[in-house]
C-alpha cells in the first residue's frame, strides 16, 4: 500500500506538543531557526545598522570591534572595507538581496515549472514537444545563460532573478512531470474521470495537490542554489551592480585585501554559508517529513 | 421481455488493444442488454473482457492503446460511441456511474471524502458548495457511515477498505444514475465486509431504481444479487440466462466448469473433490477460428475447433454459444 502523499500531522500524535516536534524534526527546527534569524536581520536592517553606501576613506580597513555591538551608529562592528564602508551594514543589506533572489527564483521557477510540468505530464502530445525544449534548456550551463542575459541587458536584481530562474525551470518541470506520470495512472484519476471531470479539473484538483510535497522540497533546494548562483554571478561581476551590497559583490571586492583584512571576506562568506546550510537543512527535514514512507520509518 | 425498452443495449461490441506485441481482441463481438432497474451479472475469469466491456461502455479505455473497433452501445436510445467527448462527460457519473475494484486507491489521498463525493454533484447539477456538501452528507448517511457530518472532512486514509467502498458507492449514486456499473466491487474486501457492501448496493439500487451491471469473477456473488447472468470467456459471451436457470441448468461446459470449481456445502458434495478447468485462457492476440473454449473442453470435437458457435436461445431466455449445449459431460 504505497501512497505518494498522505496528509501528515506534522506534530506527530496530538498533544505531544512542540517539544516532541523539535525532538522528531531537529533539522527542520535548526534550519528554520537559523533562517529566521537571518530574515529578521534583513528585515530590520534600516534600524539596526548604518548606511551601507556611505564611503569613508578615512576609516578604511578597520578591523572588527565588537564593543558597543548594539549601537546602530557604530560603523566598524564587523570592520570596514577598503572604502571605509560598514561591513556589518553591507552584510545585512546583502542578506536582503540574497534572500529576495533566492525566494523569488524558488517561487517563480516552481510555479512556472509546475504549470508546464502538469500539462506536459498529462497531455502526451505536448509532453514530447515541451520536454525537448526543456532538454535543450538543460544543455546550456545555467551560469553561462545567466552571464549572457546579464551581459545583454544591464545588471539589476530583476534581471539576475530572471537569469537564474530560466535554467531552474526544466528541473522543476522534470520533477512535476514525473509525479504527474505516476499519479495519472492511479485508479483515483480514472474514478475522477468516470464521474465526468474535465481534464482541467482532473489536473488542478486531483493531480496538482499530489505534486506539492516534492515541490516544496525542491523549492528549498532551488532557493539555496539560487543564492549561491547570485553570489557567483556577483563575484564574476556579471550580477547586481557592484555598488549594491550583495555577498557576492563583497567577496569579489575583498579578495584583493584577503591577507590584510580577512574580515572583509569572512562575514559575507560566513553568512552565505549559514543561509545556504539553513535552507538545505530545512529542505532535508521537509523531505523526510513530507515523504510518508520516510516519515513512517522515522517515527 | 420486449415490452420495456432496454436501458442499455450493447450490440456486437468489439474492443481491441493495440500493443507492441500485436492486437489483443479483448472484447470480440459482445451483445447484451440491461433493462431498467434490473441487476445483470457478468462473470468470467480474469482477462475474459468483463472489465473492458464496462470501460468501453463509459469510453474510459486507455487512450491510443485501447480502441472500440466495432459495434454500438446504445443507452436510452443514443449510441454512446457517437457522442462528443463533452457529451460523454455529461453521461459519466450522472446517468451512468461506475464503482471500481480497488477502494484503497480509487479515492484521492489528498482530498477530503466530502469534497470527492460532492464533486459529481457539482459537475452535473451545478450545485453550490453548500448544497453539494449537504448532498454529500446525505449520501454518506445513505451508505450507513456513522457520524456522516463529521466524517465529511476526513481523508481516505482514515477509512477502512469497506468504508472506502461505501464512500465510492456514495460517490457513484450521488447523481441518481440510471445505470451503475460495479467492476468487482467486493474483490478487495474481507468476506464479511463483502456481504455488507453487496447488501448495501442492492438496497440502494432498490431505493433509487437504478439498474446495476455487476462484474465479478465470483459466482456466489452473482447468485445472491443478480436477476440475469452473462458468462464471458475470451472476449465473448458463452452463456446468458436468468440466474436461477443458470445455476439449475448450466448449458455451456465452461459455466459447468466454473461451478464445479467452487466448494459447496452439503453432505453429498463434501466428499467430492473440487475439479478445476484444465488448461489456460487462450492467447487473444491470435485469431480463434472455432469455439474459444474448445482447447480446454472435454466435449470438443473438430466442429468446435473450426467453427465458432453462435449464441442461440435454448429455453426461455437461456442462451448458450455451444454446439454441445447441455450434453452430459
Amino acid at each position: 500500500m504505497a501512497t505518494i502523499a498522505e496528509p501528515i500531522a506534522l506534530g506527530g500524535p496530538r498533544g505531544a506538543g512542540l517539544r516532541s516536534f523539535v525532538r522528531r524534526n531537529p533539522t527542520i527546527v535548526i534550519g528554520a531557526a537559523l533562517l529566521s534569524v537571518v530574515v529578521a536581520l534583513a528585515l530590520l536592517a534600516p534600524w539596526i545598522s548604518g548606511d551601507p553606501f556611505t564611503v569613508a576613506p578615512v576609516n578604511r580597513l578597520q578591523s572588527p570591534d565588537f564593543s558597543n555591538f548594539f549601537d546602530p551608529g557604530k560603523a566598524n562592528r564587523f570592520g570596514t572595507d577598503n572604502l571605509g564602508r560598514d561591513i556589518f551594514a553591507r552584510t545585512i543589506w546583502g542578506a536582503r538581496v540574497s534572500l529576495m533572489v533566492g525566494i523569488s527564483v524558488a517561487l517563480l521557477s516552481t510555479s512556472m515549472g509546475l504549470l508546464i510540468g502538469l500539462f506536459a505530464g498529462y497531455f502526451r502530445l505536448l509532453d514530447a514537444i515541451v520536454m525537448r525544449v526543456m532538454d535543450a534548456l538543460m544543455a546550456i550551463p545555467g551560469i553561462l545563460l545567466a552571464i549572457a542575459l546579464v551581459a545583454l541587458t544591464r545588471g539589476s536584481v530583476p534581471v539576475v532573478i530572471f537569469a537564474i530562474t530560466v535554467p531552474e525551470i526544466p528541473r522543476v518541470v522534470r520533477l512535476v512531470r514525473a509525479v504527474v506520470l505516476t499519479v495519472r495512472e492511479r485508479p483515483f484519476i480514472d474514478a475522477a474521470v468516470s464521474v465526468g471531470s474535465r481534464p482541467a479539473k482532473v489536473i488542478f484538483r486531483h493531480i496538482l495537490p499530489n505534486t506539492i510535497a516534492p515541490l516544496i522540497v525542491q523549492a528549498t533546494y532551488i532557493c539555496a542554489s539560487a543564492i549561491l548562483t547570485e553570489a557567483g554571478l556577483s563575484f564574476l561581476g556579471a550580477g547586481v551592480p557592484p555598488e549594491i551590497p550583495t555577498w557576492g559583490n563583497m567577496i569579489a571586492q575583498s579578495r584583493l585585501f584577503l591577507a590584510r583584512a580577512p574580515w572583509t571576506i569572512f562575514f559575507p562568506g560566513a553568512c552565505l554559508a549559514i543561509v545556504v546550510l539553513a535552507i538545505n537543512l530545512l529542505g532535508d527535514g521537509l523531505r523526510d517529513r513530507l515523504d510518508p514512507r520516510l516519515a513512517r520509518r522515522m517515527r | 421481455m420486449d415490452a420495456i425498452a432496454p436501458l442499455l443495449r450493447v450490440d456486437d461490441l468489439r474492443t481491441h488493444f493495440f500493443t507492441v506485441d500485436g492486437v489483443t481482441r479483448a472484447v470480440d463481438g459482445v451483445s447484451f442488454h440491461v433493462d431498467p432497474g434490473e441487476t445483470l451479472g457478468i462473470v468470467g475469469e480474469s482477462g475474459c473482457g468483463k472489465s473492458v466491456t464496462a470501460l468501453s461502455i463509459l469510453r474510459l479505455l486507455p487512450p491510443r492503446i485501447g480502441r472500440i473497433v466495432g459495434g454500438t452501445v446504445s443507452f436510452e436510445g443514443t449510441n454512446l460511441l457517437d457522442l462528443s467527448i463533452a457529451a460523454m462527460r455529461d453521461i459519466r457519473g450522472n446517468r451512468i456511474a461506475m464503482i471500481f475494484q480497488e477502494p484503497m486507491t480509487s479515492l484521492n489521498p489528498v482530498l477530503s471524502i466530502g469534497e470527492q463525493i460532492a464533486e459529481a454533484v457539482r459537475i452535473h447539477q451545478g450545485a453550490s458548495q453548500a448544497d453539494a456538501r449537504a448532498r454529500a452528507e446525505e449520501m454518506l448517511r445513505l451508505v450507513k457511515i456513522p457520524d456522516a457530518a463529521k466524517r465529511l472532512d476526513d481523508y481516505p486514509h482514515q477509512f477502512s477498505g469497506g468504508m472506502r467502498q461505501r464512500v465510492m458507492i456514495a460517490m457513484a449514486l450521488s447523481c441518481n444514475p440510471q445505470l451503475l456499473i460495479a467492476d468487482e466491487p467486493t474483490t478487495a474486501l474481507d468476506v464479511t465486509v463483502q456481504a455488507q457492501i453487496l447488501n448495501l448496493m442492492i438496497e440502494l439500487k432498490e431505493r433509487t431504481g437504478a439498474a446495476v451491471m455487476l462484474i465479478t469473477h465470483a459466482l456466489p456473488v452473482v447468485a445472491e444479487t443478480c436477476q440475469r447472468v452473462i458468462v464471458m470467456y475470451a472476449g465473448r459471451i458463452v452463456e446468458s440466462a436468468p440466474v436461477d436457470e443458470l445455476f439449475d441448468n448450466p448449458l455451456h461446459p465452461y459455466t459447468r466448469g466454473l461451478m464445479s470449481s467452487i466448494p459447496r456445502l452439503g453432505s453429498a458434495a463434501r466428499q467430492k473433490r473440487l475439479t478445476e478447468i484444465p488448461g489456460i485462457v487462450p492467447d487473444l492476440r491470435k485469431p480463434i477460428p472455432g469455439c474459444a473454449f474448445a482447447p480446454r473442453c472435454g466435449l470438443a470435437d473438430d466442429r468446435c475447433r473450426n467453427e465458432a458457435p453462435a449464441l442461440i436461445e435454448h429455453v426461455g431466455g437461456h442462451r448458450a454459444a455451444c454446439f454441445k449445449a447441455g450434453a452430459p459431460a
